[in-house]
């Protein structure tokens, strides 16, 4: 029982990833939860802005469901399955991070600016706004997200989903070393 | 029945995201400055063995529960979009330190602002079918 509230290896989680993929597609879906938000834009009536959101969001709703889960499952962890909250992130890590000023870098699951009190601040609105903005406008254009592109893609063979995780890659080297460093120290 | 089962899937992919460490800021930065192999060793292993379900399914012949195909994803040929979107999403995602998954496991962690990232993403996927007839695809 032990194993449950240590903090999981690569090659514990990576497998549980495979187990979600496959269990979905046995329930007769499938794995992706980008289109989960194109489901809300549905369901808020931005079908008549455009026909891209013009569908019976019913079919989908399964997603909700699904994201639902996962939020549920985030709680349960959280709560329930965590000794601390430490990340064991690399040593090369957290000295990069505190050489740009971030306090007690791998502490908590996420930097201290994750909160109601910093999220009305410049950084703040562009690490959530614009950052989640980019996310949302990135994965319908490249037509699926992480789950759909680089777990169910690739393990289907894919060259579309091959090429969308260079695309991420060549957005998140470039945000990592170039632009984030001057937006952590705002 | 059925969406009660797809919710239970979604709450074991948020109990692993979370103790995987997925869901971290973190892990994400660590992962794009090339400094540890969690991440890739959680892809890559998720990937691995998604390609041996994929070609095992097809030998076999497995169904769903319906006993129709499986819904595995077949992407139109092309590059522009998934290389210009991905790029995009990209920037986001070492942004915020999530993608689409870990944003909504987040909340249920007790990060509750993030759902200020979740109306940027839904805004974002809006403007996206606005002004998607102007962009390149394919």
């Amino acid at each position: 029982m032990d194993f449950l509230f240590k903090p999981w290896d690569w090659y514990v989680a990576g497998p549980c990833i495979t187990i979600t993929m496959a269990a979905l597609l046995i329930a007769g879906r499938r794995f992706g939860i980008s289109t989960s938000f194109a489901t809300m834009c549905t369901m808020a009536g931005a079908g008549k802005w455009t026909d891209f959101f013009r569908k019976d969001w019913k079919q989908d709703a399964w997603r909700l469901f699904f994201v639902l889960g996962a939020v549920i499952g985030g709680f349960i962890a959280s709560h329930f399955m965590m000794d601390d909250t430490m990340v064991g992130i690399s040593v090369e890590t957290i000295r990069h991070l505190e050489s740009i000023g971030m306090k007690n870098p791998g502490m908590t699951y996420e930097p201290d600016y994750f909160s109601w009190d910093h999220v009305f601040t410049l950084k703040g609105i562009i690490i959530f706004l614009l950052g989640g903005f980019l996310v949302g406008f990135g994965v319908r254009y490249a037509d699926g997200c992480t789950s759909g592109h680089a777990i169910s893609g690739l393990s289907n063979l894919q060259l579309p989903s091959l090429i969308a995780v260079i695309g991420f890659f060549i957005g998140g080297l470039t945000m990592t070393h170039f632009i984030l460093p001057y937006i952590l120290q705002l | 029945m059925r969406q009660l089962v797809i919710m239970l899937i979604g709450v074991f992919f948020g109990i692993a995201l979370t103790k995987g460490e997925i869901i971290s800021w973190y892990r994400i930065h660590e992962m794009f400055r090339f400094e540890s192999f969690h991440m890739y060793g959680v892809i890559g292993s998720a990937v691995v063995l998604g390609i041996i379900f994929q070609k095992l399914s097809r030998k076999f012949n497995w169904t769903s529960v319906d006993g129709t195909p499986f819904l595995f994803v077949e992407y139109p040929k092309g590059w522009k979009n998934y290389l210009y979107g991905g790029t995009i999403f990209g920037l986001g995602w070492a942004m915020t330190g999530g993608c689409p998954g870990p944003l909504y496991i987040l909340f249920g962690y007790g990060y509750t602002v993030i759902i200020v990232a979740i109306f940027g993403a839904i805004m974002g996927t809006f403007v996206y079918g606005l002004i998607r007839h102007k962009l390149p695809h394919y």
